[in-house]
């Protein structure tokens, strides 16, 4: 990070390649919709961005308290950023508690904005400090840059005109903060200031007070002495590809891929789903896509879930169904019977802590064996992992794309952090999405031979016979088929052949799957990271300081878990070490173990919180100095 | 539809799978039926799928030549609504059992039934678990001894019509198995309702609970425990019609014609749109085998209502977003809010 003085309308600017901003507050302040609209706002300035809200898993929990605490990350800067931050710059504290459950994970000597409104007797009591500790004034806080902003009354002052409630004008408190914020970054108020309009088309009143409050945090950092010391900062845009962009969380995105699948296949998209949390937005953004002809179906439970999605499949749908991982043991049974009945059906399982209710609102891998193996029977079936908010989009793609063209369910992982965090999106044209062809069998005359529901072309993928059409007549189910025909058969030799010949379809997906290559490193050398999912931002980080501090290290990340990209064994021969971080307790490094029979180094993470680059750097620098 | 000369026969809905029921059992008159009542209807093989979960009944789909689905144990219910909704063209037919449908899949019977997607269900209630070989089934009545209640079941059995009127179902009835005659009928009327249709069907399992039914199909029996609903009809039943319903109040009484006087026309009417009365009537559940008051089991349709179908409702809010046109993949891909960086 090298910071750059400069002395501009009588203020300096200290020019920084990247900040991490904590917002923090009580779970009703708004803390989401705050950080939402930086996020926003940088996004549109052009910078390089990655958020990450870390919320609690009650709706409100008590007011003041550590446990109600609401947190949004992001980070923004002028070069590619992977992560929301290890540790933050500048936090944002509305109260006590938000000071008390984050001052930890600030960076020594960063930037403290507290509202001083919300470190009085009752908030200090309730979060833990005690009313004679106010943290703000005995010295607590003395390594740190604190800014005490009186938030909630020089808001009441802002808005004493508007004629409004003080309890609507106190919820205008975190655009107040946000002004001062987007003066501190030297950032500009028009991007929120249309958002409001917009959000408030029809609450006029609501939509002038929040805009005034954040105009007038913008001038009260004009106005005050208090930052005149330590000046402005700004954040110059980032060197991006030239194009449109969007913003898009993990959720948004894997929504939209399933979306743009269908239509580039020529299929229309049916959703079956039960809301869970981390996962429920992909439901919640597809059901308003009804303008693009997508169905979704609130089912009663997981398992409906699944099989309206089989039923949509088997007439000739493109079907998803969407879960987090106590929803995905539900839908197992479902996922054997598309297995036998080989239709296409894309799964998006986002995982989260587990086992059981587990940590609902925080991320984990460990879904993983699941996914590979949680199913009753010899039930493989084509897995894939999303590697960021971004890549959710191209996984979901990829996924209906293997699932219509093998005629099988595929897995598509994410994970809470991707679902949530969100970055921008260079839009893609159409033309630049890969096609997706499904091969649906034509219609058969009476005096055709026989429809054979079940004879499979060179790559083993059996037709899509879909109800409706003439001369297609034909039945299947979940009791074992009979080769070619379909039909019901306990045969062993038979049972013997479709066990044989489904796996190896699966298997021969590796075919259109790319090789695996590196992202950053030499093709041979001493250690390999190898990744996959949401640890890449991380992992890339990592990697990247580890090589500036001349550290023989690559970076490969696994997309394609099932089948594995055919180099992979090759590639994991040129190192003569392999570390495997993973947010559970080595799934990926047994399945690597298994295939190819080395003995890879772990590195686990199950504390439903995302790796940050300093954790996997320093493991990266100690296995290198006992190689 | 009306063009007889290219319907289609019952012949051409035989598949080529020979049923694997045993021998006297009364799912091979539904089979018939459905195949009679498809034929009348006009229906194409290729525009019928029939979806099955797991069971004797369940066996159903294998051995009518149309499209055909069998799932897994108690889902029929979902996967037939997936299919329903992405394809509200077909037509499609569930075949289902008691413990299907009411046991491990009373989840989505229910949800089914009040979402009242345009399914027809054909319910096999043999008030026994078959396929598994002879254990109780939700429906099986109180005291029965079988292999898992070798003193006698202890769990009160699930009135399928009551719980269905419950769950707001819009075309509810009840037919013999050997009513051949009309349940065809009923399956017709079933597949002309838009909406969930639930036929409740008292089938004989020659094996494992044989003679359940016996007090309603013994000769010498039923006339004084079957009730045969018509619409517009006096609740009359008993040898040569000597008895009958009138309504009390809420409370409903049989009626001794001969000895009262009670004229027909001051008997209870059956009103199958008449919701009150069809619940009373899902109520006439009493064990023909114990002593004291009893009312007989009605069979036919109880009750038929003309509600809106998920399919259709989900198709026009569809309609209503693309009234200026479907969105194209480019406005997928851009969302709401874009910028652009040069």
């Amino acid at each position: 990070m090298s910071d750059t003085a400069i002395l501009n309308n009588n203020d300096m600017v200290i020019s920084k390649t990247s900040v991490s901003v904590l917002f923090a507050g009580d779970s009703g302040d708004g803390m989401q919709l705050t950080g939402t609209q930086f996020a926003n706002t940088v996004a549109v300035y052009g910078s390089d961005l990655n958020t990450f809200p870390n919320f609690p898993s009650e709706i409100r929990p008590p007011a003041g308290t550590v446990s109600g605490v609401s947190g949004f990350q992001l980070q923004f800067g002028t070069t590619g950023v992977y992560t929301p931050g290890a540790k933050f710059d500048v936090m944002i504290a509305m109260n006590a508690a938000a000071l008390k459950a984050n001052l930890k994970n600030l960076h020594h000597g960063g930037i403290i904005i507290a509202d001083s409104d919300g470190f009085d007797a009752k908030n200090l009591n309730l979060s833990g400090y005690g009313e004679a500790n106010n943290p703000l004034e005995d010295g607590t806080l003395n390594d740190y840059t604190v800014f005490k902003i009186p938030v909630v009354s020089l808001t009441r002052q802002a808005l004493a005109d508007t004629g409004l409630s003080v309890k609507i004008i106190d919820r205008c408190k975190n655009m107040f903060v946000l002004g001062v914020l987007y003066w501190l970054y030297s950032l500009p108020l028009e991007t929120t200031i249309e958002t409001l309009q917009t959000k408030f088309k029809n609450k006029l009143d609501i939509a002038n007070a929040n805009i005034k409050a954040v105009q007038a945090g913008y001038n009260f950092g004009d106005e005050t002495e208090m930052f005149s010391q330590h000046g402005r900062f700004c954040v110059a845009p980032a060197q991006k590809k030239a194009g449109v962009y969007r913003r898009v969380t993990g959720n948004e995105a894997s929504a939209i891929g399933l979306a743009a699948a269908a239509k580039k296949a020529g299929l229309k998209l049916f959703l079956g789903s039960y809301p869970i949390t981390p996962a429920s937005e992909i439901l919640q953004t597809l059901a308003g896509l009804k303008k693009w002809g997508v169905k979704t179906f609130q089912a009663e439970d997981e398992i409906a879930g699944v099989l309206t999605s089989i039923g949509a499949a088997y007439g000739g749908a493109l079907a998803a169904t969407n879960t987090s991982g106590p929803g995905l043991a539900l839908k197992t049974e479902g996922l054997g019977l598309a297995v036998i009945l080989e239709i296409p059906l894309v799964i998006i399982n986002v995982m989260r802590g587990g086992p059981s209710t587990g940590l609902p609102t925080k991320p984990e891998q460990s879904d993983l064996l699941m996914a590979m193996y949680g199913r009753h029977g010899e039930a493989p079936m084509p897995v894939i992992a999303a590697m960021s908010p971004v890549d959710c989009f191209y996984a979901a793609y990829e996924a209906a794309k293997i699932a219509v063209e093998y005629m099988t369910p595929v897995l598509c992982l994410t994970d809470g952090y991707l679902a949530l965090s969100s970055e921008p999106m260079l839009v893609p044209a159409p033309g630049d999405l890969a096609s997706i062809t499904p091969v649906f069998s034509p219609e058969r005359k009476a005096d055709d031979p026989p429809y054979l529901p079940y004879k499979r072309d060179e790559r083993g993928v059996r037709p899509w016979g879909i109800p409706g059409t003439p001369g297609l007549e034909h039945r299947i189910g979940g009791l074992e088929k009979q080769h070619e025909t379909g039909h019901v058969s306990h045969d062993p030799e038979n049972h013997a052949l479709m066990t044989r010949l489904r796996a190896e379809k699966v298997a021969k997906v590796a075919d259109i799957i790319p090789d695996l290559t590196i992202d950053n490193g030499p093709e041979k050398g001493d250690l390999l990271v190898l990744g996959w999912g949401s640890t890449y931002g991380a992992i890339k980080k990592a990697v990247e300081q580890a090589r500036e501090g001349g550290l023989d290290v690559a970076h490969a990340h696994l997309r394609y878990i099932n089948p594995f990209p055919k180099n992979l064994g090759a590639m994991l021969g040129n190192y003569k070490k392999v570390l495997i971080p993973e947010n559970n307790c080595g799934q990926l490094l047994s399945i690597i173990r298994d295939k190819f029979l080395i003995e890879p180094v772990g590195f686990s993470k199950v504390q439903g919180l995302p790796f940050n680059e300093m954790e996997i750097e320093a493991k990266i620098t100690d296995i290198l100095k006992e190689l | 539809m009306t063009d007889t000369h290219t319907c289609m026969t019952a012949k051409d809905f035989t598949s080529n799978q020979e049923p694997k029921w045993c021998p006297g059992c009364g799912d091979f008159m539904v089979l018939q039926q459905l195949k009679n009542a498809m034929a009348e209807l006009c229906l194409k093989t290729e525009e019928v799928v029939v979806v099955s979960g797991i069971g004797c009944s369940s066996r159903l789909p294998y051995y009518i030549n149309t499209y055909g689905v069998h799932g897994i144990h108690g889902r029929a219910m979902a996967m037939a609504s997936g299919l329903k909704a992405a394809r509200p063209d077909l037509s499609v037919w569930v075949g289902t059992g008691d413990g299907d449908a009411l046991s491990i899949g009373g989840n989505h019977y229910i949800h089914t039934v009040r979402r009242n997607l345009d399914l027809n269900v054909v319910l096999f209630n043999n008030e026994i678990y078959g396929l598994t070989k002879g254990q109780y089934s939700p429906t099986s009545k109180v005291g029965l001894r079988t292999v898992t209640s070798p003193n006698g079941v202890v769990d009160h059995p699930i009135n399928t019509i009551a719980l269905t009127l419950g769950a707001g179902g819009t075309f509810v009835a009840r037919v013999m198995d050997r009513d051949g005659k009309m349940m065809k009928e009923i399956f017709k009327r079933a597949h002309n309702h838009k909406g969930t249709s639930i036929v409740e069907i008292y089938q004989n399992c020659p094996i494992f609970n044989d003679g359940a039914f016996g007090p309603f199909s013994d000769k010498e029996r039923k006339d004084d425990t079957t009730l045969y609903l018509e619409q517009g009809q006096p609740l009359v039943f008993g040898a040569n019609g000597s008895k009958g319903i009138r309504l009390d109040g809420f409370k409903p009484t049989v009626i001794d014609l001969e000895a009262s006087g009670v004229s027909k026309d001051d008997l209870w009417i059956h009103d199958e749109n008449d919701l009150i009365k069809a619940n009373i009537l899902s109520r006439f559940f009493d064990d023909p085998n114990s002593t004291g008051e009893f009312l007989p089991r009605p069979f036919g349709i109880f009750y038929v209502e003309d509600r809106f179908t998920y399919e259709a409702a989900l198709d026009a809010q569809i309609d209503k977003a693309q009234e200026k046109g479907e969105g194209t993949l480019e406005e997928l891909l851009a969302g709401n809010s874009t910028w652009t960086i040069n």
